[in-house]
């Protein structure tokens, strides 16, 4: 605008000075009340008595174990979802069948359930009462109180992750890419390999983000099927809580300052993939 | 590479897209598949291709029974609606794709490949945009990247559905002569889709019309236009009115009034008439109404008229009146049909 006078036109959409800032300064009070205040204290609580007990809380056998079974319970319980979440969206997306809306609702059982049903559900199912329980006992395998009864927990509470996140993208995104691949000769794989992933690539990539965060992170269904066995069946969220239950705070927050750097840690992936490759790219949809 | 269409009938979840169904299309012929939506004409396209299957008959190409074999075994060129590139891939990577995936002992070295997307991408004169990304492209050359994509297989039919449905107006008219240069000099036979009679019209060899998952009618331009066989292919491409008659005698009645035209055997049926094909008349036996709008278009002027209709809401007709002397609104006009058709009912 050329014209020097005075008058100023606002976009219809926008808002006066005064709003912006009770707007802005509202939701960043909230923010560091709610969020940033209990992450700060959480890193001083740990460092309170410097880095050397800090680092001894770590290193001490049983956080040890317990990080090294969360990693573990992580790494077996997020590739499992990333094929599963990837497999549901894609037959939800592309094709057309039966009970789809039902499949959809399914998927989002996790999420509305609490956690500590989605572990008292594998109590059920392989406890010493139930028909299965026993049945694999007598075979040595241990379901409750081990291992694979943490990994099933954690599956299951964390299998929404992918398919929502891929889900919408791909329905969006339809079957024309993939039928143009086809008639141009490519094989199903070929189709899948080349024109496919790379159009979600980012969602996917978001998805199991997210899922590794909540897989880390779960208390409720893990604490429910573990048995919190110290040193075999303690994941890190199931340690913090022992520790702080008995008075160590120190090493309680030591260990939760680690699982807060994780998450951290993906926040900052996530914002690095979004700043990269722009607003669409990571989805971002729930 | 000829095309045979069979008592073609495709359902989905029972509802019948397309009704016995066939066609046959010459080699090297230049073929619209014309109709409204929900006619079945993409149904059709897409069968031809083997993005989707028939219920029930055969599809052949030259002698071969396609429509037992998968979409990469026909090797068909399709162009897409919306295009379909890929959008993580590079203009000289869409358009090489089709050759990239071929199994290792059918597919070209990579330097024959690069050779041939450039060949391609002269033929389509887009040269220098190889390492464009398909967002950074507008319609029509999106539309001309898909084309040297679905050309670089060497496709034995090329198929188009609404290639230029996307486009604006002045593109469109452009791409559409361009279009028919290629295909004459390529020589494949093609097959397009479209809801544009002006674009099938002037574009294609035949015009297949399509209504209801059914053929109408089939034929050149001017078969289609001044022949209709059936009163859907006379309403629908161009103008026209139509009006319920009765023949009684040779002379063509309605509303039991002679109206100065005649007409073979005694029926009673329905009377269509183009806006061009009427004469303003000051005789006795004419049809007449009310001039309810006149409006400019483009060369000509035509004037709507409704026919009163016993109480009933009127009958509406179209007439062209000649542009110098324009008919007043709220006048009465009187005026004759000077080629018509009547279709029994």
């Amino acid at each position: 605008m050329s014209d020097n006078r005075r008058i100023s036109f606002r976009n219809p959409a926008d808002e006066s000075f005064s709003t912006k800032l009770v707007l802005v300064a509202l939701s960043l009070a909230f923010l560091a009340f709610f969020l940033f205040l209990p992450l700060v204290s959480v890193f001083v609580e740990a460092f309170r008595e410097g880095w050397g007990t800090y680092e001894e809380a770590l290193v001490e056998p049983d956080a040890w174990a317990a990080i090294q079974l969360t990693l573990t319970v992580a790494a077996i319980a997020v590739p499992l979802n990333l094929v599963f979440g990837l497999a549901a969206s894609w037959a939800i997306a592309k094709f057309e069948f039966k009970g789809k809306a039902f499949l959809i609702t399914l998927i989002d059982l996790p999420f509305s359930i609490s956690p500590v049903i989605s572990g008292l559900v594998y109590v059920l199912l392989f406890g010493s009462g139930s028909l299965l329980g026993p049945w694999l006992k007598s075979y040595g395998i241990e379901i409750l109180f081990a291992v694979p009864g943490i990994v099933l927990a954690t599956v299951f509470v964390t299998f929404p992750f992918v398919a929502r996140e891929l889900i919408p993208l791909m329905q969006d995104q339809g079957t024309g890419d993939e039928e143009a691949a086809l008639s141009l000769g490519a094989s199903g794989w070929q189709t899948f390999w080349y024109v496919t992933l790379p159009n979600i690539k980012w969602g996917l990539l978001y998805g199991v983000l997210l899922c590794n965060a909540r897989a880390m992170g779960e208390f409720g269904a893990v604490s429910v099927v573990s048995g919190r066995i110290r040193g075999l069946t303690n994941t890190m969220p199931l340690h913090v809580e022992i520790l702080y239950n008995e008075y160590n705070m120190v090493a309680a927050f030591a260990v939760a300052s680690l699982l807060a750097l994780l998450a951290l840690v993906t926040l900052a992936l996530k914002t690095f993939l979004e700043l990269r490759f722009g607003a669409g790219a990571a989805g971002g949809r729930h | 590479m000829e095309v045979k269409i069979n008592n073609i009938r495709k359902e989905f979840d029972r509802f019948a897209a397309l009704n016995d169904v066939s066609l046959n299309i010459a080699s090297g012929e230049l073929i619209a598949l014309l109709g409204p939506s929900g006619s079945g004409k993409t149904t059709l396209l897409r069968l031809i291709a083997g993005l989707d299957f028939p219920t029930a008959g055969q599809i052949f190409f030259g002698e071969e029974d396609a429509s037992r074999h998968s979409v990469q075994e026909r090797n068909v060129g399709f162009v897409f609606q919306h295009y379909a590139l890929f959008r993580h891939m590079t203009v000289a990577q869409n358009i090489g794709f089709g050759l990239k995936v071929r199994p290792s002992a059918s597919r070209p070295p990579k330097s024959e490949i690069k050779k041939r997307v450039s060949d391609l991408l002269d033929m389509v004169q887009l040269s220098g945009l190889e390492n464009r990304y398909p967002n950074q492209l507008s319609g029509g050359q999106r539309q001309r990247v898909a084309l040297a994509r679905a050309m670089a297989i060497e496709p034995r039919i090329l198929l188009l559905d609404e290639p230029f449905g996307a486009l604006d107006a002045k593109v469109r008219k452009e791409l559409r002569r361009w279009l028919r240069e290629f295909h004459d000099r390529t020589g494949h036979t093609t097959v397009f889709v479209t809801h544009d009679q002006e674009e099938a019209l002037e574009l294609a060899d035949r015009v297949v019309v399509m209504s209801q998952g059914k053929i109408e009618q089939v034929g050149s331009a001017d078969d289609v236009y001044d022949r209709p066989q059936s009163p859907f292919v006379f309403s629908f491409i161009g103008e026209s009115s139509h009006l319920p008659v009765e023949v009684k005698d040779g002379a063509v009645l309605f509303q039991g009034q002679p109206i100065g035209i005649s007409e073979g055997a005694d029926a009673a049926g329905d009377l269509f008439f183009r806006p061009e094909d009427v004469v303003l008349t000051d005789e006795k036996d004419a049809l007449f109404g009310k001039v309810t709008a006149c409006r400019r278009l483009a060369g000509t002027r035509i004037a709507e008229i409704d026919i009163a209709n016993n109480g009933h809401d009127p009958f509406h007709v179209e007439v062209e009146v000649p542009l110098h002397a324009p008919v007043e609104l709220g006048s009465e006009a009187r005026f004759r049909p000077t080629r018509w058709k009547i279709f029994r009912k």
